[in-house]
């Protein structure tokens, strides 16, 4: 194994893939061959490091020095300055990273210093795609830990003492889930991963995918060993091309090391699993839906009860949680139930990944322990709003979750005191609205969504989102009358009360939210007969 | 098997355990109102009509999926219950043609009946409808999307009963509409016109194309057996001024409701001009009618005439699978026992 003295770390994350990363790594390898410095210095390609904003990113270690935005021009100094000579580039340096001419590494800029990796440990750390990378810090150490000294039964109690809450949104115990399907009566079980993210602007279980995708392979041959199931299977939009392709490679290279497949770590313990690609719906991301959709079906929810854990995927018990979940898992059963405890809120341990989008600063993917404030994630982490304007609201939970005013910025963020605000933890999308935000618009954006994503099984989302849809259009077009606004709420509490699946019930949410919030700003539609804000529709975040 | 005690609307029902709370009321002659429920299909739960209240849950519960538990306390026709499907009718008329007037489903269409019965007059909402163009390409039937109401029971029945899977959901949200693949329209498709959609379609979409104008309430319903084939198909043939204008299938012991193109669509030969009510008897070179003693008469002697210039190997029969078992067997009788012949047969065995 060859020693070097320098490491260049690539990000090759989507956000920075798009900039071109791919291109960097190529001018990299290149020209440290030509300068003979290819023994010496290393290029790792690893996933996302979570500033997005400021990609393509690039670190060198053993300093940390964190360059952003560089260029394929760049390449040729940073090699020749800091690889060859030893001095930092401090022009290429992140904002953050140099201050009054004192240069940080990556650990101490203000974005990283709040954040708390467990999730994303591996991101941004490891090259994804060798095995051996996640091997050396620890990978599959879990796996082979409980397969060795642990029953199915302690993985499960070690899960549920841990208090791990489902990632997807919803925030179920995982460890009770594990249990329930453990307990269901099958002579087939399935272990599912629902990597079918879909809120706007939430890219968390991307870049889990794309940074550190044995952790999820880890994790879910982890359930089946808990649960009694031989089987996985990661549902994953085919929209996640490097996703997709990385965890491929993770499949291959653990088959191939004997970490999926028969006997696992010389035990009677058989586990392997395949990828299931989704075509790009949204309402795939609820589990009977995403279920029926590897069944070959339409992507249509179904009623529940039955609970997957006893008729899931072709009727048989099935697990299934989402990416994020899993990535936990690992740590979980080789920390202990108490080291996962001790980070986070008591209701709500430890760290929750979130994307950070909108009117901030540092756009990009972060995690926090639970029990930061928003104040914290927007202003510390964030680095607050561009151009010195005021906050607004953030959207947390996507577009099934509800706005935050200012007034709650203080709020310790975990599953339950995000909905007793009105919001939601959702899967982790952060939207921030400045002063100039139109919130009766970003209701309409968020709506919009949904009556594009809605499956159309049950009428209250087929065709009342599309007529609160047309409600707010004629608001937002200046057209609105004041008896709209109650129009609107009552039928978007009857939404709520009466959809089939989780889509439909929290598809209303921001428009309640924000009438709650910002009732003023629809009256002044309604009685102005205009947009009272620089009217910028959003059609895109 | 074990039963359970639940109580609907106050009063104690003991059920087996694997009753939903839908059969259960039924059981107690409790009706909830369902559009996309039918017994023989897998619950589907879309419609939303038949939400009840179940003590603790949070949210209506979907009582066509949702199985009883012990001492599980429900509520099917509370406000909230009652208002949550004023709500769906409402809007599922916004999205549905206000023309009860003149639809021929009018008098069985059950979305008409259900704002009748929960005093939907109108729907409170404007905006975009529907609007498809119709696909009358089937030789049997219509498929006007414009009153669908997306139940889905015309899938699901092509699927699950049918197995022919000819219709699905295309698009999604608002745009979501039964059709066939890629749009090619019924005809082009590979459905075989059993017309089992039809006969379930709760509303106006999916009706056959009748020669005949009625409204259901004019017409009698008279029970039968199909008379196609030996499965034994029950069925009910409507009947209007002693005129068979529909069939709608009956649930029979070997037909499970369902029916074939034949017994739904084939019987406007009953009233057919063309139709031979009495024998015909050649005389001079032309077809004139006759009585049947003097058909029968006519037979008899010739075979008689026949049978004993020529023998009786000269004979052969041939039946129809449109008679019963029982004139199958009477049929052969005649052939083997009467004029003594083993030659005889019978269509469906080919």
């Amino acid at each position: 194994m060859n020693i070097y003295r320098s490491h260049v770390l690539i990000c090759g994350g989507t956000g920075c893939t798009s900039s071109k990363s791919d291109k960097l790594q190529e001018k990299f390898e290149k020209l440290l061959v030509e300068k003979e410095l290819d023994k010496e210095v290393k290029v790792v390609r690893t996933g996302c490091f979570g500033l997005c904003e400021a990609g393509p990113i690039i670190i060198v270690y053993p300093e940390g020095s964190f360059y952003s935005q560089v260029k394929i021009d760049d390449v040729e100094e940073i090699i020749e300055e800091h690889l060859l000579k030893g001095r930092i580039v401090k022009r290429l340096l992140f904002k953050d990273a140099i201050v009054e001419d004192i240069v940080k590494s990556v650990d101490e800029v203000d974005f990283y210093k709040k954040q708390k990796r467990i999730a994303l440990k591996n991101c941004g750390v490891i090259n994804p795609e060798d095995i051996d990378e996640y091997i050396a810090l620890d990978g599959y150490l879990a796996l082979g830990k409980a397969l060795t000294e642990m029953t199915p039964e302690e993985v499960i109690e070690t899960v549920k003492d841990s208090g791990l809450r489902g990632r997807g949104g919803g925030g179920f115990p995982t460890g009770l889930k594990w249990g329930f399907t453990a307990k269901a009566e099958g002579n087939q079980k399935y272990v599912l991963c629902n990597a079918d993210e879909g809120d706007p602007g939430a890219f968390m279980d991307r870049s889990i995918l794309e940074g550190d995708p044995h952790s999820v392979i880890e994790a879910m041959a982890l359930a089946g060993y808990a649960i009694g199931s031989n089987q996985g299977y990661v549902y994953i939009r085919a929209e996640y091309p490097i996703a997709v392709e990385r965890l491929q490679i993770a499949i291959n290279q653990a088959r191939e090391k004997g970490l999926l497949g028969k006997n696992i770590f010389g035990s009677d313990f058989d586990f392997d699993m395949e990828i299931r690609l989704g075509a790009g719906a949204f309402v795939c991301g609820e589990e009977t839906a995403l279920i029926a959709s590897i069944e070959g079906e339409r992507g249509m929810p179904r009623n529940k009860p039955p609970y997957p854990a006893n008729k899931g995927l072709w009727q048989k018990p099935t697990l299934i949680n989402n990416v994020e979940t899993y990535a936990n898992v690992a740590q979980i059963i080789l920390h202990g139930a108490d080291w996962f405890k001790e980070m986070g809120t008591e209701k709500s341990p430890g760290t929750k990944v979130f994307a950070l989008g909108g009117k901030i600063n540092n756009t990009g993917l972060i995690e926090i322990p639970m029990g930061t404030t928003l104040r914290e994630v927007i202003y510390e982490v964030g680095g607050g709003i561009p151009n010195g304007k005021k906050f607004k609201a953030v959207q947390t939970g996507g577009p099934s979750g509800g706005c935050i005013t200012s007034e709650s910025l203080d709020t310790p963020i975990d599953f339950d005191s995000l909905t007793s605000i009105g919001s939601m933890m959702g899967s982790g999308g952060m939207i921030v609205m400045d002063e100039d935000d139109c919130m009766v618009d970003i209701a309409r954006f968020f709506l919009d969504f949904t009556v594009e994503e809605s499956c159309g099984k049950c009428p209250p989302c087929r065709i009342g989102t599309k007529r609160m849809l047309e409600i707010l259009e004629k608001i937002t077009s200046g057209k609105g009358e004041p008896e709209d606004l109650d129009r609107l709420e009552r039928l978007a509490e009857n939404i709520k009360v009466s959809s089939l699946c989780g889509l439909g019930q929290t598809a209303p949410n921001p428009v309640l939210s924000t009438l709650k919030h910002f009732r003023h700003e629809y009256e002044a539609h309604v009685n102005e007969k205009r947009c009272p804000f620089p009217h910028l529709r959003i059609n895109s975040i | 098997m074990d039963t359970v005690i639940i109580k609907i609307n106050d009063e104690r029902v003991e059920v087996p355990n694997d009753f939903t709370i839908l059969q259960a009321a039924k059981k107690m002659g409790i009706d909830i109102p369902t559009l996309c429920y039918d017994e023989r299909l897998e619950s589907h739960a879309a419609c939303r009509m038949c939400v009840v209240e179940v003590e603790g849950a949070r949210n209506l519960q979907t009582s066509c999926s949702l199985k009883v538990a012990d001492g599980m306390e429900i509520k099917t026709h509370s406000e909230r219950v009652i208002q949550a499907r004023k709500d769906i009718l409402d809007l599922l008329w916004a999205n549905h043609p206000n023309d009860c007037l003149t639809c021929e489903k009018s008098g069985e269409c059950k979305l008409q009946e259900y704002c009748y019965k929960y005093d939907v007059k109108e729907t409170t909402f404007e905006g975009k409808r529907k609007n498809y163009e119709i696909d009358d390409s089937s030789p049997f039937f219509y498929n006007n999307q414009n009153k669908c109401i997306n139940c889905g029971k015309c899938v699901r029945v092509c699927s699950e009963l049918q197995h022919t899977n000819a219709i699905g959901f295309s698009e999604r949200g608002f745009n979501t509409h039964v059709s066939t693949p890629f749009e090619i329209g019924i005809d082009n498709s590979v459905c075989v016109s059993c017309g089992n959609c039809v006969s379930v379609c709760p509303v106006g979409a999916l009706m056959p194309k009748s020669k005949e104008k009625f409204r259901l309430w004019e017409t009698k319903k008279v029970r039968t057996t199909c008379s196609y084939c030996g499965v034994g198909c029950q069925m009910d043939l409507l009947v209007k001024d002693n005129k068979v204008v529909g069939v709608q299938p009956a649930n029979g012991p070997s037909n499970n409701g369902l029916l074939c193109v034949k017994g739904k669509f084939g019987f406007n030969f009953i009233n057919h001009p063309d139709r031979l009510n009495k024998p015909l008897i050649k005389k001079d070179g032309q077809f004139v009618e006759s009585s049947w003693e003097e058909a029968y008469g006519l037979i008899v002697e010739k075979v008689n005439n026949i049978k004993s210039e020529k023998g009786s190997e000269v004979f052969a029969g041939f039946t129809s699978a449109r008679c019963t078992n029982e004139e199958n067997y009477l049929f052969q009788k005649l052939f083997r026992a009467g004029i003594g012949t083993n030659s005889v047969d019978h269509c469906a065995r080919l």
